[in-house]
């Protein structure tokens, strides 16, 4: 009866209003864990993160590696009976994970934060500045990460630039002052990063609940 | 035919020879490109992984700079194609926000262009006999596996492609510049796409059940229509043997005989020219 611990009544309908999705139609039938390619890497699996939600289970789901391991393939959406596509579900509980400070997956979070970042500076990516961007976000959040691939990240990085296909000088566009009215506009209307500090940790609330 | 052209951040450096063939084998075709003026970045999976805003604003400005000239935007990247669709529906269907961008950036949504990739636009604007006539070196003996990848395809009721599990529009394609398209099961499977920077461990995994997947089922090579989709599976194959990673578009200005076609394969992980070579399909 660990599951029923911390239920969040409200959870699943804030879920359905922010994802736009029916997360009330699953019947669990499980397409989507089955094809989903980064089932494999997950806490839970789609369909088992879709039942959570509808248990009201908030901790579980926002602190859980499902949210920062789906990649929006969508292949889940396509296929499921219900059509309910999982793609947007994830981003809002990202966008919902951030608010409330729950801790995300690292690495990804730190690439996605430099990618935003690079384009904020000059309007298109910047390889370059943003791998080493997010390789020192990465050290700064957990060390360990800095490591972790390094050597076949500097040889492949070296290769691409003697290809020419990583630019050393970052290419900036002329109006970059609409990018910046764009992110304000979005820092005003959006529910965006919050501080990286401080995060609730959901993973010990799931290690407490399982184990 | 005219279009406006958004090729997107990759097709200058990690897609380079994207960028180049698309316009080569466009040109060939009759098709002028008109490249949006001051374009950005979409925001790819960032965006929308963390700021809903920007993920529909940054491509919106795209979107916004096509509708002057009122053509459709042809786009190779099947991530920026994606975004500008997203875009593009927001524009159409939520008054508040379209007004909301029109105000910040000063334009006027017409909505007559619509966010096309350019596999789209090439295997449906054009008669396939078309893409034939222009073949001067039919690739024949070449055993492609076509590789479709996630969003180019998905969601359907989005994206409008011809079958989100089997599609062929690339296999009718490279078909008809000669070349032999395989039948097989990974043609729609993800890559891992952007976690090839932050867990590159997923995508090692991933992208070699792909290449593993094309070996099995006999092809020579692999057509790839997405950056991501194609420098994954290029740098990340773990085997013994390689397989070489085409854009279709290389495959289509190849057999058209244009000029510059090799310095594009010099930039390809697993060189593709011994393959050829050993095809007579390159000197």
């Amino acid at each position: 009866m660990t599951i029923m611990v911390g239920t969040d009544h409200t959870f699943r309908d804030v879920v359905r209003e922010h994802s736009g999705e029916n997360i009330h139609g699953c019947f669990y039938c499980q397409k989507c864990t089955i094809g989903c390619p980064t089932a494999y890497v997950m806490d839970y699996k789609p369909a088992q993160l879709l039942r959570l939600i509808q248990l009201g289970q908030k901790d579980k789901v926002l602190g859980s590696s499902d949210i920062w391991m789906c990649v929006s393939c969508e292949i889940c959406g396509t296929r499921c009976p219900n059509h309910i596509r999982l793609a947007p579900v994830m981003d809002a509980l990202r966008h919902m994970a951030m608010e409330e400070n729950y801790a995300p997956q690292p690495s990804v979070y730190a690439l996605h934060q430099s990618f935003l970042d690079s384009i904020r500076l000059w309007g298109r990516v910047h390889e370059l500045s943003l791998i080493m961007e997010h390789k020192i976000r990465c050290l700064l959040a957990e060390p360990p990460l800095f490591f972790q691939g390094l050597i076949s990240d500097m040889i492949m990085g070296g290769d691409l630039i003697l290809k020419g296909k990583i630019a050393f000088l970052p290419e900036r566009i002329k109006r970059l002052g609409e990018i910046k009215k764009l992110y304000e506009e979005s820092a005003r209307s959006s529910t965006g990063p919050s501080t990286s500090s401080g995060h609730r940790s959901g993973h010990s609330a799931q290690a407490e609940g399982d184990q | 035919m005219k279009y406006a052209y958004y090729p997107g951040c990759t097709a200058g450096t990690t897609a380079v020879e994207f960028g180049l063939s698309t316009e080569a084998a466009c040109e060939a075709l009759d098709i002028e490109l008109l490249e949006l003026e001051d374009w950005n970045c979409c925001g790819a999976s960032s965006a929308h992984s963390l700021n809903h805003e920007l993920s529909l604003s940054l491509p919106g400005r795209n979107v916004a700079l096509a509708q002057e000239a009122g053509l459709d935007i042809v786009i190779p990247c099947p991530a920026c194609y994606q975004n500008c669709l997203s875009a593009d529906n927001a524009f159409r269907e939520d008054e508040d926000w379209r007004r909301k961008m029109e105000s910040l950036l000063g334009f006027q949504y017409t909505g007559q262009g619509r966010p096309r990739h350019v596999l789209d636009v090439l295997s449906r604007d054009l008669d396939i006999d078309a893409v034939r006539a222009k073949v001067v070196r039919p690739l024949e003996g070449l055993k492609v596996a076509c590789y479709y990848g996630c969003v180019l395809v998905r969601p359907p009721e989005k994206t409008g492609w011809d079958d989100p599990e089997h599609p062929t529009t690339m296999d009718r394609l490279v078909e008809a510049v000669g070349a032999e398209p395989i039948d097989w099961s990974y043609k729609v499977d993800c890559c891992g796409a952007s976690l090839t920077l932050s867990i590159s461990d997923i995508v090692v995994h991933l992208a070699n059940k792909i290449v593993e997947g094309a070996i099995e089922a006999g092809a020579d090579c692999i057509a790839s229509a997405c950056g991501i989709c194609q420098i994954n599976l290029d740098t990340r194959q773990a085997g013994e043997e390689k397989v070489p990673i085409f854009y279709f578009t290389e495959l289509m200005a190849l057999a058209f005989g244009l000029p510059g076609v090799g310095k594009w394969f010099g930039k390809h992980g697993v060189d593709p020219r011994p393959l050829l070579r050993a095809r007579n399909l390159l000197t």
